[in-house]
């Protein structure tokens, strides 16, 4: 079993749901996201998913964007984002990498397995690549044992999602509402819901993602989920400050509250 | 490089919309039961009788088709070939887009959708969309790039009027693939009751190919009014090139007629060994970029890089997966023209046959001009060369009076 899959395990056992901190590689530095991810694992925060920065994020919200584009403009480089698993890695915290496909693609899909599963990356996680299309990640996801989490969504047929989840390993991705990525006021009605339907077709842990920022909404999801996903309200933390330091005490402070969430699920 | 592009048939695309290694669906899995419907929809209809024989009355008592083939004779001399042009430009909405636009929303009204959303460079696109919205009583929201609200504000101006919703993207470069972006976005979140109008045959599966069958016509048309008119098939086909749907519109009736040459024309802006330009296939690389694996304008990173171009409509990284497919293929030939090149073809069609064209379509008479000569050696005679004059001028006065200088001065 992956090392999300333990994590995943010993959540259950412990009766609360996994948190997963996203960030994007390189912001605001290669060596600033470093710094901020291990202040989340120290926080709280029990897996981190490293976002490659892409200059086209068609299922991000305006954070994400923001926050991608100012990785981009400081440079960072695919090569960095392995750098920067291995770093995160080393806390001990299991680091799946969020990736669009093209970036992957130009890398070379067998090169980066090999050099993620070096670094000690878990996985991927890919919001534009439906199993349909990716067979040569299947394939060099087998050969360096790494997990693979595709998206199901509210829209998914049953067909779908039993199909989707058959590609999974490690865990599922349930994408809460249609839309972007980003915090929202209220967390959503069709989450519960989509989750039960994995629920009926795999015994994978599932994840909901988008739209959570408080720690009551992650423990609404962690009443529901094995994961929830946070990725704009973390970042909004950096974003939004006056300077780095205290980007990362608001960081610690937002990741704290979000694990006392999902360590106090809403049954 | 997919392993998934099997393809016994040897038809493209394949089912699942791969034309060879290219093509197919790169997309949130949200979007995958839209396109699903969609597929379905536009599958029915083809073969519907009543929704073809309402496209064509749309097309004809509407539109104003079928556009005409006119021998220009004067640039003809020029160009040192029998150049017949085909009239796209006298569409109702000045373009070819006309066409896929009316196919797109007779498909929305059928899948009982009331909202549209599109993106576009040049505007054409989203004025083609606003004048069906207005017909079909369809909301309409447009998206566009901030950079191009600038440069076509007459186009922006002509889709409020007729009651769409512009809305001016500033992400990115502010242009046409930022513009696609947003409407994803937008499509992502409200695709329960809208109909993402894509504008060119590209995007995700089944968009390139409906996109195509929609605008084939060009092409059906054009192919017979040239028998009737010379009584034999033209020795090559020539269009511009951005996305691609007006080249592939006036391409496909030729395809299986292997005695006809087929060229596309990219915008190689200032060159293409400058870096700046829009010449996807000619200077890019195989990639995935807005649902398909295509040839798109990258770093090694797979990072798009911003196009440019002298030309909104073809300033744009990727191009339409079909095209990628046709240049693998040696089907079509794809050469770049520079703002420059077009520019003058643009000058001379205006001179020698008082038609202002789009500066798109300039791209297709500047690439016709270099290639005339080649053509008329090898074949020891005047080529005949079909151009599709996919839109006209009016848009660009604005671009070309300041490129020109002669917009008088304040």
């Amino acid at each position: 079993m992956s090392r999300i899959g333990v994590a995943f395990d010993k959540a259950r056992a412990d009766g609360r749901a996994l948190l997963v901190g996203c960030m994007p590689a390189g912001f605001p530095t290669v060596e600033g996201s470093i710094a901020a991810m291990t202040a989340m694992v120290e926080s709280g925060v029990d897996v981190i998913e490293v976002e490659i920065p892409y200059s086209d994020p068609v299922m991000d919200g305006p954070v994400i964007q923001r926050a991608s584009d100012i990785a981009l403009a400081g440079g960072v480089r695919t090569a960095d984002t392995l750098r920067i698993v291995e770093a995160v890695a080393a806390t001990g915290a299991p680091v799946v990498i969020m990736t669009y496909w093209n970036p992957i693609e130009q890398y070379g899909v067998d090169a980066f397995a090999r050099d993620l599963a070096a670094a000690g990356g878990t996985g991927l996680i890919t919001p534009d690549l439906i199993p349909e299309e990716a067979g040569e990640w299947l394939a060099a996801s087998d050969a360096y044992g790494l997990d693979r989490t595709f998206l199901v969504s509210p829209s998914s047929t049953d067909a779908r999602v039993r199909m989707t989840a058959a590609h999974c390993r490690g865990f599922v991705y349930a994408t809460a509402i249609m839309g972007v990525t980003g915090a929202r006021a209220q967390t959503s009605q069709a989450a519960p819901v989509l989750v039960s339907r994995v629920r009926e077709v795999t015994d994978l842990p599932v994840g909901v993602g988008l739209g959570v920022g408080t720690g009551v909404q992650a423990a609404a999801v962690a009443g529901y989920a094995d994961g929830v996903i946070v990725g704009s309200a973390l970042i909004r933390c950096l974003l939004d400050a006056s300077d780095s330091a205290a980007g990362l005490t608001s960081l610690r402070t937002l990741s704290a509250e979000l694990a006392e969430g999902v360590r106090n699920p809403a049954r | 490089m997919s392993t998934d592009t099997s393809n016994p048939s040897g038809e493209v695309p394949d089912a699942a919309g791969h034309f060879g290694r290219f093509g197919g669906r790169f997309v949130p899995e949200a979007l995958v039961a839209a396109l699903d419907e969609l597929d379905a929809a536009y599958r029915k209809a083809m073969t519907d009788e009543d929704f073809l024989g309402e496209f064509d009355a749309l097309l004809r008592d509407y539109a104003g088709g079928p556009s005409l083939l006119y021998p220009a004779r004067r640039f003809s001399a020029e160009a040192g070939a029998r150049i017949l042009l085909k009239r796209e430009d006298l569409n109702h909405t000045g373009a070819h887009k006309v066409r896929n636009v009316l196919g797109q929303a007779l498909l929305t009204k059928r899948m009982g959708k009331k909202r549209v959303i599109a993106e576009t460079g040049a505007g054409q696109h989203g004025v083609a969309t606003a004048t069906a919205a207005a017909l079909f009583d369809f909301e309409c929201v447009v998206y566009m790039g901030e950079v191009d609200t600038r440069r076509q504000a007459l186009n922006v101006a002509r889709m409020r009027m007729l009651g769409a919703t512009v809305i001016p993207v500033t992400t990115g470069s502010r242009t046409l693939k930022d513009a696609m972006n947003e409407a994803m976005r937008d499509w992502v979140a409200n695709v329960d009751d809208t109909h993402y109008l894509i504008g060119t045959a590209a995007g995700p599966h089944p968009f390139p190919e409906m996109v195509r069958d929609f605008v084939r016509g060009i092409g059906v048309e054009a192919r017979q009014q040239c028998l009737d008119l010379t009584g034999a098939l033209p020795d090559a086909v020539a269009a511009c090139v951005g996305g691609g749907s007006n080249a592939l519109g006036i391409f496909h009736a030729f395809v299986p007629d292997a005695g006809v040459r087929l060229y596309g024309f990219e915008a190689g802006g200032e060159g293409v060994e400058s870096g700046r330009h829009a010449a996807s296939i000619t200077g890019g690389s195989s990639g995935v970029l807005h649902g398909t694996r295509t040839y798109v304008l990258q770093n090694s990173d797979g990072q798009t890089i911003e196009s440019h171009s002298i030309s909104a409509g073809l300033d744009y990284p990727g191009v339409g997966p079909e095209h990628a497919w046709l240049h693998d293929s040696g089907r079509a030939t794809y050469l770049p023209v520079t703002d420059a090149e077009a520019m003058a073809a643009f000058e001379l069609l205006c001179r020698t046959e008082g038609i202002i064209p789009a500066i798109e379509s300039s791209h297709a008479l500047a690439g016709v001009l270099k290639v005339a000569p080649r053509l008329a050696a090898e074949l020891g005679r005047e080529p005949v060369i079909v151009v599709n004059l996919s839109g006209r001028g009016d848009k660009d006065v604005h671009t070309a009076g300041e490129y020109f200088g002669i917009l008088d001065k304040e």
